[in-house]
């Protein structure tokens, strides 16, 4: 019964999880606006734009390949399988025994893979200028994220997220170790840099000498561009609750009870929020910084998580 | 089983003899060929997928005249695995090769090409079968001679003799590396078959020298660097089905030669050699894929990514011997079936994207990135196939790279069982730089495959191209299938895998029935479900696209693709020329790891026309080859002086040598 439960609340907890991320990012938005001291718009903003965009018509360039009309339904169908493998409210997720952290690092690839050459796709100069920028700082901020996973899988002797967390939970000491500190901190660098986020990228402009993401999507519409916006604004909650969960994973709910999934509920409420907000300071803060600084800040990001392994490997083992 | 092992390589060699029968029909002459290789190959594969079932050593024996020289060949579970690998490829040549040939059949003889192609497949059967030092050499040195005139075979080009000639020089001095260490295990040793120099003691320094010597020999045939420089040169001017030979399989011979030298023949194992196999390894991956991301021609940065993956395998071996000498066998299995596992899995996507590359130069005679474009719209199952290859290489799910890419990461991932604090620390770096490897493995391959099929046409002949016929295209999607199942299905695998290690260090890992689930070690939760990962993006994927594209009141309508013209910014329609090219998008990595390589940039101003021109070489051949070059042609003219060129003096030598070793022999 239990067994049979867990799978179903699974799935709700991943069509919570993609029905949400929206809601997150809109959030953000309506928190950088407010500190900006502007009225800044509903933060249901993303929902109407996502729904104009899905209403709108879709225009594809005459040269466009299979792999334009492809890419869309395969990034968003990656990022919600991603999602469906992230624990949300509970801690035990039975997708994660499909895919650990390190097959989770190879599908972000694979999306990523594919929304690069469909930038290449048409042949326009932006497209390319996106996708070169956008592999570049991924090749750089993939091997990083996955230390950041190693010391944590180290930690707990598996690759599994659900166990990692529940690893965590359990033993509450091992969360202030000099590894996972060094390691939370290069994550949130990696984080900034996946989700396009300043100051590596700004989700926000469409200056063409800057962007980078944007850059390489700037030929979908309409229901395409729809599914990717989504899409990132999946991976923008992924890499939130994943922080959260790893870093901060108070709350998290190890058993089906009602008690402990409201407590659960609310906890992951107040962790998002505050987690939104602490971003929203530091973006209104923070200036964009030119393309060739990024790969310093991401290999630096490189030298905490080494730092992390390094630290977990010679201090922390026996 | 032996009856059966004695014909597949005696057809083989047939196939050869038949080509040199009907040299005169060409026709005829290919097809028998072909059909024999073929048929060899299916047999093959089935030996060695039967012995890696049963586990069964079958051994057998050709005494000759000479007294020493008997020939001896034994048929082992290593041996199978690396029979069933060559079969595979073999297999997918058979069908590409003949519609490949028929571009040069009009214009030069075939039938020598038929004759080293298929000799060069029985001499790899033969090193893999034999199981004394002669046997091995004699294949070996077989099997470099055979291939050195299929790099050849198209000489009128002078760049192609140069580079025929620096792999066959490079070939003879791994031969006599090889050669040497196998001196040293001889010394030592009663007899010259692998059992009884596998029983032999070895003192450990001598162990040491015999295991350095065979790393520059074995390393030197599979293209570690600073050993890798033929590499490059030569996989580009062979014909194609010849590069997916030599570059996806003639590669394997040598890691078997290393592993068959390091793990059978060798006693113990040092840890000492891990580490440096590790870091060889390592530096391998990561500077094959760095000068791979700045190469343009197809074949070269292909060559180049075939170091990067002999990188990675050497990793797994690394991984294996470090925790095999700090007595870890279950973990060393671990390390072996991961790098096993990968040198199947390069052998069928490097070979894939080899014959894709060959089908692309038959169609458009360039091998220039900068010259292709928008080939997707001409050659779409050609796209499909090496769109597969692609993501097989760049280790994305759920394609087979990724399997053995994840069977290392889970043995570095250990690390912390190991002892000694150096060590631990030395695994999780290599794996960092071998995720940085694959990261970067993948930027590449966009450059490629953008450059290659997306975009616009950039030159005139690209607008001719089609896709080959059947028989080309099926080779491709066999070896496309292949990396799906193998990607897929990875637990069958690594139980057939899973006797070598138990033949090779004692222990396997625990093999489970349960084929859904891949999971490396008991007692832990890691675990990768590839089957269900498909089955879960086929069921989202499905109800996306349903819910989006296909109900009948749905949001979406219809796409209008009647002929949008992407928009250029202003200036009216956009051409090909400006389109982001394979130099412009590999760029920022050149800016970001600047060193690696020796740029030239130069910039000429002529009548108002700018002409940019972009070398970017290998720091090994300038600073270490050349170098080399010189000193040795300073030593051959110093030598040079006792060739007086005279008769007499010549008899005098020949009578002072004979002297010589009467004294030394009496």
């Amino acid at each position: 019964m239990v067994g049979y439960m867990i799978w179903v609340f699974a799935l709700l907890q991943t069509i919570l999880f993609v029905a949400a991320a929206p809601l997150l990012s809109g959030l953000v938005k309506w928190l950088k606006c407010r500190l900006q001291n502007r009225r800044g718009s509903s933060i249901l903003q993303p929902y109407r734009s996502l729904k104009k965009l899905f209403k709108k018509e879709t225009i594809v360039a005459n040269n466009a390949s299979f792999i334009f009309h492809f890419t869309p339904y395969l990034i968003f169908t990656i990022t919600i399988l991603i999602s469906a493998t992230i624990p949300l409210i509970i801690a035990n997720s039975p997708f994660t025994y499909i895919a650990d952290i390190i097959v989770l690092i190879g599908l972000f690839a694979l999306a990523r893979f594919f929304l690069a050459l469909s930038g290449l796709d048409i042949g326009t100069a932006f497209g390319g200028m996106g996708s070169s920028r956008e592999m570049m700082l991924s090749s750089l901020a993939e091997p990083a994220l996955l230390l950041a996973f190693f010391t944590l899988a180290m930690n707990a002797e598996s690759t599994n997220l659900s166990t990692i967390i529940q690893h965590f939970i359990t033993t509450k000491h091992l969360l202030f170790s000099p590894s996972l500190i060094f390691t939370a901190l290069g994550f949130v660098i990696i984080a900034v840099a996946e989700t396009g986020r300043i100051p590596i990228d700004n989700p926000d402009t469409h200056l063409e000498l800057t962007m980078i993401h944007e850059a390489m999507i700037l030929e979908y519409s309409g229901h395409h561009l729809a599914l990717i916006e989504w899409a990132s604004q999946i991976k923008f909650m992924i890499y939130c609750v994943l922080f959260v969960d790893l870093f901060f994973p108070f709350g998290l709910a190890t058993s089906l009870t009602l008690n402990v999934i409201g407590i659960s509920c609310l906890a992951l409420l107040a962790k998002l929020f505050f987690l939104s907000f602490t971003l929203s300071i530091a973006e209104i803060n923070l200036a964009k910084i030119r393309l060739f600084r990024a790969p310093y800040l991401l290999s630096f990001a490189f030298l905490l998580c080494l730092l992390g392994v390094l630290n977990h490997i010679i201090l922390e083992v026996r | 089983m032996l009856l059966l092992t004695q014909i597949t390589v005696l057809i083989t060699i047939f196939a050869g003899i038949i080509a040199l029968l009907l040299q005169h029909w060409h026709r005829l002459a290919k097809f028998f060929s072909f059909a024999l290789l073929g048929l060899s190959s299916c047999l093959t594969i089935f030996i060695g997928s039967k012995t890696l079932i049963t586990q069964q050593n079958i051994t057998w024996q050709i005494v000759t005249a000479f007294p020493g020289l008997n020939w001896q060949f034994t048929l082992d579970p290593l041996a199978a695995f690396f029979l069933a690998i060559v079969g595979l490829i073999v297999l997918a040549i058979t069908f590409y090769g003949p519609a490949y040939l028929r571009g040069y059949e009009k214009k030069r003889s075939i039938t020598n090409m038929l004759l080293c192609t298929a000799l060069f497949v029985a001499a790899m059967y033969l090193v893999l079968l034999a199981s004394n030092v002669f046997s091995f050499l004699f294949a070996w040195e077989l099997m470099s001679l055979s291939s050195y005139f299929l790099v050849i075979y198209l000489h009128e080009n002078s760049v192609n003799r140069k580079a025929a000639f620096v792999y066959l020089l490079m070939a003879h001095a791994s031969g006599l590396f090889i050669l040497a260490s196998f001196g040293i295990l001889a010394k030592f040793s009663t007899n010259l078959d692998f059992i009884s120099i596998h029983l032999a003691h070895l003192p450990t320094l001598w162990a040491h020298c015999a295991f350095i010597l065979a790393l520059i020999g074995f390393g030197m045939k599979a293209g570690i660097i600073p050993l890798h420089v033929w590499l490059p040169r030569a996989h580009p001017v062979a014909p194609s089905h010849i590069s997916a030979l030599m570059s996806g399989v003639m590669l394997k011979i040598a890691i078997y030669g290393l592993l068959r030298f390091v793990f059978s023949l060798l006693g113990t194992l040092y840890w000492q050699w891990g580490v440096t196999i590790l870091i060889i390894g390592t530096v391998s991956a990561l500077l094959g894929v760095l000068y791979a991301l700045m190469q343009h021609d197809l074949k070269k940065l292909l060559a180049y990514h075939s170091i990067e993956n002999i990188g990675i395998i050497f990793i797994g071996i690394g991984l294996a011997i470090i925790f095999m000498s700090t007595n870890h066998p279950v973990l060393a299995a671990l390390g072996l079936v991961a790098a096993l596992y990968h040198c199947l899995n390069h052998a069928l996507f490097k070979s894939l994207l080899f014959l894709g590359a060959g089908v692309i130069q038959h169609q458009i005679h360039e091998q220039d990135l900068e010259k292709m474009g928008g080939l997707i719209h001409k050659m779409p199952h050609t796209a499909l196939f090496f769109l597969i290859g692609c993501i097989s290489i760049s280790a994305l799910p759920p394609f087979n790279g990724f399997v053995s890419e994840w069977l290392t990461y889970q043995t570095t991932l250990q690390a912390p069982m190991l002892s000694s604090g150096i060590l631990r620390t030395l695994l999780p770096i290599s794996a960092a730089l071998l995720a940085l490897t694959s990261a970067l493995a993948a930027t590449c391959f966009v450059k490629a495959y953008g450059a290659i099929f997306l975009g616009r046409p950039k030159t005139r002949q690209v607008r001719h191209a089609k896709d080959p016929t059947f028989s080309m295209v099926a080779a491709m999607g066999f070896l496309s299938l292949m990396c799906l199942v193998f990607g897929i299905f990875p637990v069958f695998t690594i139980n057939l895998i899973n006797s070598i290690p138990q033949q090779l260090l004692g222990t396997g890992l625990i093999t489970t029935k349960n084929w859904l689930w891949l999971m490396p070690l008991t007692g832990n939760t890691t675990t990768y479900a590839p089957l269900l990962l498909c089955f879960g993006v086929l069921t989202i994927g499905g109800v996306v696209f349903w819910l989006v594209s296909c109900r009948p009141s749905n949001y979406a309508k219809k796409i209008k693709d009647a002929g949008y013209i992407p928009w250029g910014c202003g200036f009216g329609k956009i051409g090909a020329t400006t389109q982001y090219t394979a130099s412009a998008f590999a760029m920022p990595i050149r800016r970001v790891f600047k060193g690696v390589w020796a740029v030239t940039e130069t910039l000429t101003k002529d009548n108002g026309n700018f002409e940019y021109n972009l070398i970017t070489e290998d720091w090994s051949w300038r600073y270490f080859y050349e170098k080399l070059e010189k000193y040795l042609t300073f030593i051959a003219r110093k030598i040079a002086y006792i060739q007086g060129g005279n008769v007499r003096i010549y008899l005098a030598y020949m009578f002072f040598t004979l002297l010589l070793l009467l004294w030394l022999v009496i």
